[in-house]
């Protein structure tokens, strides 16, 4: 087992005590990632120029800097200034953005070596990374399986030991779901806790960036990091932002678990059942309270999301026209035939579908019944954690129904992959921070996620939770392989 | 929709090839009979929703109840030089893009 690539702290002792130059130690990062890509294909592409440019720069660097030399793969919807950054989708191939997203300046300024081109399903359009024009990721544990999605590459590079952290985008789920499938950890923060200038837009009621990581300790470090107020996204929080790191070894004795019984339907495989249970009795082991609670409007979140998402989907995607950058069509006579032919050939099929289901349910005749309908009973999915975190401190549940599935297993069933959504959409519908940490392995020896949810600005809270529970079990140290 | 076309829950191919225009996409036969069967199952899924009483609820128009309009100065800052904003364009002029003729 190679100890180094565990976690930061164990790869910033190994940078440490390796006396590698940090050339020397972009090339062995490099290496590796070439060589366990060849099965996880984490990465659409990886830029090795910028990586040891970046270690040049790193070395004349104060070494204070918390991050310093550290790889972050970064889902390839943030822009990275003069790098490609398409969205793995046909319609962005050859965007070079002139500017950097803010997470990007940030995690730059703490001394990240940041890698862009982490696989992603196309435009974030799915739960399982299949969607990417640059073909499908693979899940680490076993690689007839999916990474969830829709940052699977993100996760999967994390799971694999190809970087140390990820930054992922999480719309939907799709940060908590495929941490989830490959065992790592993975955070989405509350709805403007980070700034989401320079992110490509999903859906942007819903969207936020967040960490995935190994352990909790450098989810929270990551969290420090990138969170807090940027002028030039108006819908981030003007709120201070409190050192995570701080929240963690904390005890979690007198704290009030909720377990929504909603969240505990039939479709839940029995071995994520089973390591949902187990996880319930360390809290209380822990000195914790579970009581249990009800969201009477969960099972409407599917529904809800699948309205609003793509209606603003529709809306963000309408930029992608063939004009002023990405793909455009070779033979266009006109205008008009530009536009239509330079998306036809440019989206995916997943893009498609979502593009005609946003129009459909915004056009003419249907807004009321759907998009409006969608953002009232929004509101009472919103009421229902209102309500119940008047009773408890946080909320509890599995993540994802299922362990990851087999590829290629919902391609042709969309509402079937809508439905591994199921228990992460709703943190998303109400803004809310929720986070992923594994709690043991279900069906196919595959890891099993645990979701945390709390009110808004409540992370530290989730840091002092997740924490508690890794310190008392083992499941983090599990691998998907002996790298 | 009103009250009595709620039963009507499926979506036309004709709804579908309304929708690509709207999009500004052209979809072939096969993918409209695929995409029509996809999109009305989705939409019957969807169509669960009727069953929420939501008549005194209000739609949400932020998540977080505390956030309001953020104004600021509406000043003269440095941007872009137009060069760097033309660097992606699939084909240029001088200090524009330049598209197929319009008229």
């Amino acid at each position: 087992m190679n100890k180094n690539f565990l976690n930061i702290s164990s790869y910033k002792k190994w940078l440490a005590e390796s006396g590698k130059s940090f050339t020397d130690a972009v090339r062995v990062l490099i290496a590796r990632i070439r060589e366990i890509d060849k099965d996880v294909h984490a990465f659409a592409f990886i830029d090795e120029e910028s990586l040891l440019k970046r270690a040049e720069e790193l070395c004349v660097l104060e070494d204070k800097l918390s991050l310093r030399m550290v790889p972050v793969a970064i889902k390839n919807n943030m822009c990275i200034k003069g790098e490609l950054t398409t969205c793995c989708s046909g319609v962005l191939q050859g965007f070079r953005p002139p500017y950097n997203a803010t997470v990007i300046e940030k995690l730059r300024a703490a001394g990240a070596l940041v890698a862009g081109g982490a696989n992603m399903d196309e435009f974030a359009f799915g739960s399982s990374c299949e969607t990417s024009c640059y073909g499908p990721t693979k899940n680490p544990w076993d690689t007839a399986c999916v990474p969830g999605g829709s940052s699977g590459g993100s996760a999967a590079a994390v799971a694999s030991g190809e970087v140390l952290a990820a930054l992922g985008s999480d719309t939907g789920g799709s940060i908590r779901q495929p941490a989830a499938m490959c065992g790592v950890v993975g955070f989405k923060p509350t709805y403007g806790r980070v700034s989401r200038y320079g992110l490509i837009a999903f859906a942007s009621s819903l969207d936020q960036i967040g960490p995935i990581t190994n352990n909790v300790a450098d989810c929270a470090a990551l969290l420090e990091i990138i969170s807090g107020s940027d002028k030039k996204d108006s819908t981030s929080v003007g709120k201070e932002v409190p050192l995570y790191t701080e929240s963690l070894d904390k005890d979690i004795g007198g704290l009030t678990i909720g377990i929504p019984e909603e969240y505990f339907i039939e479709g839940i495989s029995e071995g994520v059942r089973s390591a949902i249970h187990d996880a319930i009795r360390v809290f209380e082991k822990l000195g914790a309270k579970t009581v249990k609670v009800s969201l009477p409007h969960t099972k409407y979140a599917v529904s809800c999301y699948y309205i609003i998402a793509p209606a603003e989907a529709s809306s963000n995607l309408a930029r992608y026209d063939g004009a002023h950058y990405g793909h455009r069509s070779r033979n266009s006579a006109s205008l008009m035939e530009m536009y239509v032919n330079s998306r036809n050939e440019g989206f995916g099929m997943e893009a498609k579908r979502r593009i005609l289901l946003g129009t459909y349910s915004l056009s003419h005749g249907y807004y009321d019944a759907y998009y409006l309908k969608a953002q009232k009973v929004r509101t009472k999915i919103s009421d229902d954690f209102r309500s119940a975190f008047k009773v408890c401190d946080c909320l509890l549940t599995p993540t994802a129904p299922t362990t990851a599935f087999k590829l290629g297993e919902c391609s042709d069933d969309p509402l079937r992959m809508y439905l591994s959504d199921i228990f992460t959409i709703p943190a998303n519908l109400a803004g809310l921070p929720a986070m992923s940490i594994p709690c043991g392995l279900g069906e196919g020896e595959l890891p099993v996620g645990l979701q945390l949810m709390a009110a808004p600005f409540e992370e530290e809270l989730l840091i002092k939770v997740s924490h508690a529970f890794e310190r008392n079990t083992e499941h983090h140290k599990l691998r998907a392989f002996d790298f | 929709m009103k009250k009595d076309d709620r039963h009507s829950k499926t979506i036309s191919a004709d709804d579908v090839r309304y929708a690509a225009g709207l999009s500004r996409l052209s979809l072939g036969d096969d993918d409209v009979v695929k995409f029509q069967a996809q999109l009305s199952q989705i939409i019957e899924y969807i169509a669960q929703l009727e069953e929420v009483d939501t008549e005194p609820t209000l739609p949400t128009t932020h998540v977080l109840s505390s956030m309001k309009n953020v104004f600021r100065e509406d000043e003269i800052k440095e941007s872009l030089p137009t060069q760097e904003a033309l660097k992606n364009a699939p084909s240029k002029k001088d200090d524009f893009f330049k598209v197929p003729k319009i008229i």
